[in-house]
């Protein structure tokens, strides 16, 4: 589905991204592990072509096409999406709006399923702005009843359980794992392990390079291990 | 093409309802109504208090609008002008009386659907008297062409504690040449209150003049102004108030967001004061359309085009 090879993106004579590789297969669940700064958005942004991010190197192939040159428009189309880690707000636009554009026509029955998904009460949540008075958190679950709404083939979720509330991640959880089901990729980013346990494959991400793959239980523990005790945030720790 | 006049009228509740009027309240007893097309009044209705007075002319007609003294008109006026075929001339001269303690609203919509050469002229002349209140919301449907030129030309004169409130509205298809040209005239007490929002694409041109003298005692005045510009698309917006007289009171905001780098948006507010006791404000922002906003929504598929036209549409609402 989605592969990426020896890519390389940088700025100012570092390299973000520095010759990651990785393959995530059709309908898996694939999580990246990664502290602050480790380059987990620009990540995102290379896939989907947005924020005017180039490789600087190396290859991404979706479905075996390379998506060098294509717009965010045509991306989006082959059937990739993002979640943005913040999400931008919309003023004037209302939020059952937001969700039949990403669903393609979608009728009010459907649109309202999607935040039920999520968590937010149709009654209340439909007819609202996706503007400044939503909570950041309300507006998280805006972008994942978006993602849900749009079924792409392949969905880049950029930490989407920053912002919102304990009680409420299982629920977020569930429609990630509802999306698989339903024959999506998703490529899951996070910092929190607990997150990635829902993953089939999680990789761990540092200084633009893959560190390890592999389970959940795996990774988490590596994780732990090395990264949330390394001391230079952005640095790779000596192996 | 040659339409007749009963296809004209099917024509023009057709382009009307497209245009998002409600055709049935052109065809509505007890409602006060003018359609226009091209130089022939293919209806026209008054109400008790409300004379709708009409003569054709070259090229378009001379209408006049006479609200009597004290008359609350309970339902909106409604007007509708236009051109259906792709070329044609459309020059109305309107003069607009609402006597004083009246209170009137008018709907207008301007349809130009097919135009490839259409030019259409509005001059009008609009008095409002002591205490009365008249709202005119204009909104403008053309086609994608922009074959075609608006040239609405005001002059409005407030009475004493007269209500005046002018919204125009141009955001469907192109623009093609706007010259738009108000020129507001207040006296002690009133309040006058202009809005327009456009969204120009391709080589739309935009040029809007608007002056509020507020000659009078405590004159207020506000005009807003909301331009979303594409493509190669250009404006020039000139908000200009005079604060003539103590504590008249003026503000002119205008903002112009433009998605490209070959769209143009100029702004220039000019405020003047000739009494030391009034006060005249201004913000004039510039900016581009947020590329996040466009980029989320075309990660849902939408292109470029498409994305910013949502986005305006929220903006303009
Ligand atoms: N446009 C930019 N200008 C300067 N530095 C940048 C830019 N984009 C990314 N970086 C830097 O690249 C590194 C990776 O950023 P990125 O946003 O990808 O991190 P992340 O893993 O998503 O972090 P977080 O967990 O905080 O979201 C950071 O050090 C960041 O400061
Ligand atoms: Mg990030």
């Amino acid at each position: 589905m989605l592969s990426i090879e020896n890519l390389q993106w940088g700025l100012n004579g570092k390299l973000v991204i520095d010759g990651l590789n990785m393959h995530v297969g059709r309908g898996e669940i694939y999580g990246i592990l990664g502290e602050n700064g480790t380059g987990k958005t620009s990540l995102t942004h290379l896939i989907m072509g947005t924020n005017n991010y180039k490789p600087t190197g190396g290859d991404i192939l979706f479905e075996g096409q390379n998506l060098a040159g294509l717009s965010i428009s045509q991306r989006a189309r082959m059937g990739i999406s993002l979640a943005w880690q913040e999400p931008v707000r919309i003023e004037g636009l209302m939020v059952e709006d937001y969700l039949r554009i990403s669903g393609k026509n979608f009728g009010i029955e459907q649109v309202k399923h999607c935040l039920e998904m999520v968590g937010l009460s149709p009654s209340i949540y439909l007819s609202r702005d996706i503007d400044s008075t939503l909570s950041g958190g309300e507006r998280k679950r805006i972008e994942m009843a978006s993602l849900v709404a749009m079924h792409p083939k392949l969905a880049i979720l950029d930490e989407p359980d920053s912002g919102v509330d304990i009680p409420s991640l299982p629920l977020i959880l569930n429609s990630i794992m509802e999306m698989s089901r339903q024959g999506s990729s998703v490529l899951l980013i996070t910092h929190n392990e607990k997150v990635v346990e829902i993953a089939h494959r999680v990789s761990v991400l540092c200084g633009g390079k893959i560190f390890m793959t592999g389970t959940p239980a795996e990774t988490s523990h590596w994780f732990k291990d090395n990264c949330q005790t390394c001391p230079h945030i952005n640095e790779p720790v000596e192996l | 093409m040659i339409y007749s006049v009963e296809k004209e009228y099917q024509g023009m509740l057709d382009a009307y309802e497209k245009a998002g009027g409600d055709s049935n309240s052109l065809k509505t007893e007890g409602m006060a109504k003018l359609i226009v097309h091209e130089n022939k009044v293919l209806s026209a209705d008054e109400v008790p208090g409300v004379r709708l007075k009409f003569k054709p002319k070259e090229n378009g007609i001379i209408a006049e609008l006479r609200v009597e003294e004290g008359v609350k008109v309970k339902n909106p006026i409604h007007l509708c002008f236009g051109i259906l075929p792709s070329e044609g001339l459309q020059d109305i001269t309107f003069r607009v009386d609402v006597l004083s303690g009246a209170e009137v609203k008018v709907v207008a919509h301007c349809i130009f659907p097919n135009a490839v050469h259409v030019i259409h002229k509005m001059d009008a002349v609009i008095n409002i008297g002591e205490n009365a209140i008249f709202s005119y919301n204009e909104t403008h449907y053309h086609g994608d062409s922009g074959g075609i030129e608006v040239i609405p030309k005001a002059k409005v004169i407030l009475a004493e504690k007269a209500f005046y409130k002018n919204t125009f509205s141009l955001v469907q298809g192109c623009v093609g040449k706007l010259d738009f040209d108000y020129d507001i005239y207040s006296g002690a007490n009133s309040v006058a209150e202009m809005v327009a929002k456009i969204y120009g694409k391709q080589d739309d041109y935009i040029k809007i003049n608007e002056k509020v003298n507020l000659n009078g005692e405590n004159a207020r005045s506000l005009i807003k102004t909301r331009i979303v510009l594409r493509d190669r698309a250009r404006a020039e917006v000139i908000g200009e108030t005079q604060g003539n007289a103590p504590y008249a009171r003026g503000h002119v905001d205008c903002t112009e967001l433009v998605n490209g780098t070959e769209a143009v948006a100029k702004a220039i507010p000019v405020v003047s004061v000739t009494n030391d006791k009034a006060k005249i404000t201004h913000e004039a922002a510039i900016g581009s359309i947020d590329r996040r906003q466009v980029e989320t929504l075309m990660a849902r598929g939408l292109d470029e085009n498409e994305a910013v036209d949502v986005i305006v549409k929220g903006l303009l609402r």
